[in-house]
């Protein structure tokens, strides 16, 4: 809690990124992602010049969830997967904050899929970040939605038999009007996306690849590489490790050598194109794609369900003697 | 806490009459009867319907399954219920005249469409022979009428197809009853007017409908009602039924407290109308969500309530099963929020149109760990608006969730409405943080002295804070482990709803003496039933009154001394004994339980049987 003398004081200065930070004794393990992506949290509400009022974190339940607690804006966190929901309701009644939403890949995904998925296809004007460790982190160590098939597991120590959903898939088919990809360590993407996120009208959808040291260490290795990975950049081709994403004859995605003459040149507003890299999964051969997949702008949720001229008391009763227009006759 | 302890009035007893429609769904019996009822309230009667709509969405013409019916009982006094049987019973098929005759009290009326009763429709409603033929005048005298010939034939000049004819049917039965009750034909024809103003060939079909009707009941010289019922109880302008004045009601609220009125909901029977009625009110500052489900719905509540508006969320019992854990969230939180449950016929899908009062465990205990939440019920229809009122205060004024029980029964059934004055109706206080002077920190659980935190509503400048579901410190609002710190928090949540206690005065009602040989408890929509049973009691000379609890949560101290004041404690409701349970264990009185589990409101009789056997007991 912040001194609110001091504080109001505070905001005529600019602030920098650590005046965004609370009191609360960080509590995730030593070495976890999610510090990393607080850092960039942080450091993009400086970097805006963002009015600590005007930020509100929702959060469910998990590691990731415990976010609001420890960024100095308002906070709520709420009860497992339902984030979402309650970022709606808040939006709508008080459309001028800028309502972020933290979850986890169980929280998001599994026990809030459906709330998630409702949010993005109704544009609500929500920046959802879904920190994806790829498995259960609070609960110590179950399978989670995103864990890649055969993991053994505490819950599935034969081998996890589910396979896993692509949250990026899930977000563009949702209908989310923003969808983009970072990973912890990659600082300088999280912080553009954040940016981007931040001024963004309409639901967001930013999946951050989170090591978990504790229960899935080094699940993303592979994806740090510059093989494994391809940074998309609005415009200009989908270049990785001397290759580039382009489309076969089949219409289906393919590495290809640079310049060639099938290469893709990214192009935010696709969206049958940002169907196809968000597809690319564990078992497509092909290097994950990262940064803003897709970005459309619409009319957001809160725009179309906003009342229209509150009443007050004397229009209230107006209201009332309205619907009693017919009166009883006088004998 | 105040105990109105009413005197009886005299015009508690007087002349009611109780009409019956029914016929198939497509008959339109439900704008007959609510017509019907319309121009008694205007011409000055008191009125309670209750309308009964078929199971299925389209169930066959002419089954049993496809009845339709409405039932009013209108009175020169307080008419309390609608009544145990017909008077009247007008039957617009076979079908509705076999699912509907044990309604009509015997020796009563009965207006039948004679040509209707064709052989497939006989077939149809399982009678071999047509019933009106040889019909026993002991059971009840025979009104046959061939309304269908009559209708086509004085529609044999309008371009209309015959069966789009004989959907004015409805109006020539309703021309034979207003010729029956002496109501005007004028208001009528200006109705039908209005409300079919877009269609020619409707409006004057329906027109000439009806003046058939009274032509064929005046010239037939169709007796007059012999008790006739007298305009003089002037109890409102018009009727209105429980969900449109729950709807009004919180909108009154957010009027009064001067806040947006948020409303998440997803459709469930019997509450869907109050999100429908709340929909159409967006050009006056309404939002209504419809939400993917329940959970949805009480998420975006919340949400809304935590962004400084009235959240609301209505369902039923099946999705007060799913609210259950934001609602719990909500006390942790200590935000206002009001949860309208219309119940149901439970459990599980149970019957989804049918009245049910077994949703009071849930509503009072139906959450994980020590929730308590203040739990009000309405007990009428036109009673909604304020009940709606008195839980948006409480939920606002003292930060908490608010459970505001309604029925099916009160949903759609209709009673007089007047329009309430808002200037007499105090404004809702709206306990909004402020940062403290001298640059001291605003503390999010800091409370006053009813134990009430204040509001900062994110957007507030230098109010930022984290609150959340787990377990916080006193005061500062930190996640906080400890147990010392978990039994005090429990304490204040506990006392913080118990002290809401002090400030209602409309917690109970007593009505009759504060002892006799018996006292009669209700509790939310069986309040009309219990009273007129109470009156009649009385009216015999027994020594009855009755006890209306409108908060069950918190329960009034007072109630444990007034029942030990009778011999005799009788708690009527509609499920095994819910709310009994709670009186004995709180107040350690005998009290016993009149249970009914039959998916509609007690009647009259069934009461009145009740209480004889309990004073001979
Ligand atoms: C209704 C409910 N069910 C189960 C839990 C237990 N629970 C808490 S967090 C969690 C999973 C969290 O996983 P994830 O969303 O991936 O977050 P992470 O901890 O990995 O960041 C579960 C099952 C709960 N808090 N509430
Ligand atoms: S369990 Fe994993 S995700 Fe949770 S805090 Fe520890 S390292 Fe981070
Ligand atoms: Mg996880």
């Amino acid at each position: 809690m912040n001194n609110p003398g001091t504080e109001l004081a505070a905001t005529e200065r600019t602030l920098s990124r650590k005046d965004y930070q609370t009191d609360n004794d960080v509590r995730w393990c030593p070495g976890c992602g999610d510090y990393a992506i607080l850092a960039q949290f942080h450091k993009m509400l400086a970097a805006i010049g963002a009015r600590k009022e005007e930020h509100v974190i929702v959060s469910g339940i998990g590691c990731s969830s415990r976010f609001p607690y420890y960024v100095d804006c308002y906070g709520l966190h709420g009860i497992h997967g339902r984030a979402p929901a309650i970022a709606t309701g808040l939006k709508v009644a008080n459309p001028d904050l800028t309502v972020w939403v933290v979850t986890g890949d169980g929280d998001g995904l599994s026990i809030g899929a459906s709330h998630l998925l409702h949010a993005l296809r109704r544009n609500v004007d929500i920046k959802v970040l879904l920190f994806n460790n790829r498995i259960y982190g609070l609960t110590k160590g179950q399978f989670s939605p995103t864990s890649p098939r055969g993991l053994p597991t505490r819950s599935s120590p034969a081998g996890n038999t589910d396979d896993p959903v692509r949250p990026l898939d899930f977000a563009v088919t949702a209908g989310a009007s923003f969808v983009a990809r970072a990973i912890d360590t990659d600082t300088t993407r999280l912080q553009d996306i954040f940016i981007a996120a931040a001024s963004h009208r309409g639901s967001v959808f930013v999946e951050i690849l989170q090591n978990c040291p504790i229960f899935l260490d080094g699940v993303f290795d592979a994806l740090r590489d510059e093989r494994g990975r391809v940074d998309l950049v609005d415009g200009e081709p989908m270049e990785f490790a001397g290759k580039v994403l382009g489309r076969n004859e089949r219409g289906r995605l393919e590495s290809f050598d640079t310049g060639h003459h099938r290469a893709l040149i990214h192009d935010v507003t696709d969206r049958d194109t940002a169907r196809q890299l968000a597809a690319i999964d564990d078992s497509s051969g092909l290097p994950f794609p990262f940064g803003i997949l897709y970005r459309e702008e619409r009319a957001a949720q809160h725009e179309a369900v906003a009342g229209k001229g509150r009443l007050d008391i004397p229009g209230m009763q107006r209201r009332l003697s309205a619907s009693s227009r017919v009166r009883r006759q006088t004998p | 806490m105040a105990i109105a302890e009413e005197i009886p009035r005299r015009d508690e007893t007087g002349v009611s009459v109780v009409v019956r429609f029914c016929g198939d769904s497509g008959d339109g019996v439900q704008l007959a009867g609510n017509r019907f009822t319309f121009d008694a309230v205007r011409a000055g009667n008191d009125v309670a319907t209750f309308p009964e709509f078929p199971a299925e969405i389209r169930a066959p013409a002419g089954s049993t399954a496809g009845v339709s019916a409405f039932q009013v009982q209108f009175g020169d006094h307080r008419v309390y219920t609608h009544g145990d049987e017909a008077d009247v019973l007008v039957a617009m098929n076979p079908a509705a005249l076999t699912t509907n005759l044990a309604h009509l009290k015997a020796g009563g009326i009965l207006i039948a469409d004679t040509g209707a009763f064709g052989r497939k429709a006989l077939a149809q409603a399982g009678y071999r022979d047509n019933p009106l033929d040889d019909f026993d005048p002991h059971r009840a005298r025979l009104v046959g009428v061939d309304m269908t010939a009559m209708v086509l034939e004085a529609l044999g000049g309008f371009d209309m197809k015959r069966r789009e004819a004989l959907k004015s049917r409805n109006f020539f039965a309703l021309g034979v009853v207003y010729w029956m009750f002496g109501r005007g034909e004028d208001e009528m024809l200006q109705w039908i007017g209005k409300k079919f103003a877009r269609s020619d060939t409707v409006r004057q079909a329906n027109t000439a409908a009806f003046k058939t009707g009274m032509a064929w009941a005046e010239t037939t010289e169709l007796m007059a009602f012999e008790r006739p019922v007298a305009d003089t109880v002037a109890a409102g302008e018009r009727t209105i039924t429980g969900n449109e004045a729950l709807s009004l009601g919180l909108m009154a609220a957010a009027a009064l407290a001067d806040l947006e009125l948020v409303v998440g909901c997803y459709p469930i029977t019997p509450a869907s109308d109050i999100l429908h009625y709340l929909s159409n009110e967006r050009d006056n500052g309404v939002v209504a969500i419809q939400a993917e489900d329940e959970i949805a719905a009480i998420g975006m509540a919340l949400g809304a309530s935590y962004g400084g508006a009235i959240g609301v969320t209505a369902t039923s019992g099946p999705g007060m099963a799913l609210k259950s854990e934001t609602l719990g969230l909500a006390v942790s939180l200590e935000l206002p929020l009001v949860v309208v449950d219309v119940q149901r016929a439970g459990p599980s899908t149970g019957m989804p149109t049918r009245a049910e009062q077994a949703d009071a465990n849930i509503a009072l205990a139906g959450r994980s760990g020590e929730a308590p939440v203040p739990v009000v019920a309405a007990r009428s229809p036109a009673d909604c608006f304020h009940a709606a009122i008195a839980a948006a205060r409480i939920a606002v004024e003292h930060m908490t969730p608010v459970v505001l029980l309604s029925d099916a029964a009160l949903a759609n059934s209709a009673e007089p409405w007047s329009t309430p004055e808002l200037a007499d109706i105090a404004p809702i206080r709206v306990p909004r943080a402020r940062a403290p002077a001298g640059g001291a920190k605003w503390l999010p659980y800091a409370r006053d002295a009813r134990l009430v935190r204040s509001w900062a509503v994110p957007g507030t400048p230098g109010l930022q804070h984290r609150i959340g579901g787990l377990e916080k410190l006193d005061g500062t609002g930190e996640i906080s482990y400890d147990g010392a710190n978990h039994e005090r928090m429990t304490d204040l949540r506990e006392r913080k709803v118990a002290v809401i206690g002090e400030r209602l005065d409309d917690a109970i009602e007593v009505y009759g003496e504060l002892s006799g040989r018996l006292l009669m408890v209700s509790w939310g929509g069986t309040y009309g039933a219990v009273r007129q049973a109470v009156c009649d009691a009385r009216q015999l000379g027994h020594a009855v009154s009755h006890l209306h609890l409108r908060w069950l949560n918190p329960m009034d101290d007072s109630i444990g001394d007034i029942a030990r004041g009778f011999d005799r404690v009788l708690v009527a409701e509609l499920n095994r004994g819910q709310v009994l349970e709670r009186l004995r264990a709180r107040f350690l009185v005998d009290a016993r339980g009149l249970s009914m589990m039959a998916g509609r409101p007690f009647g009259r009789r069934e009461l009145h049987n009740a209480i004889v056997k309990a004073l001979n007991s």
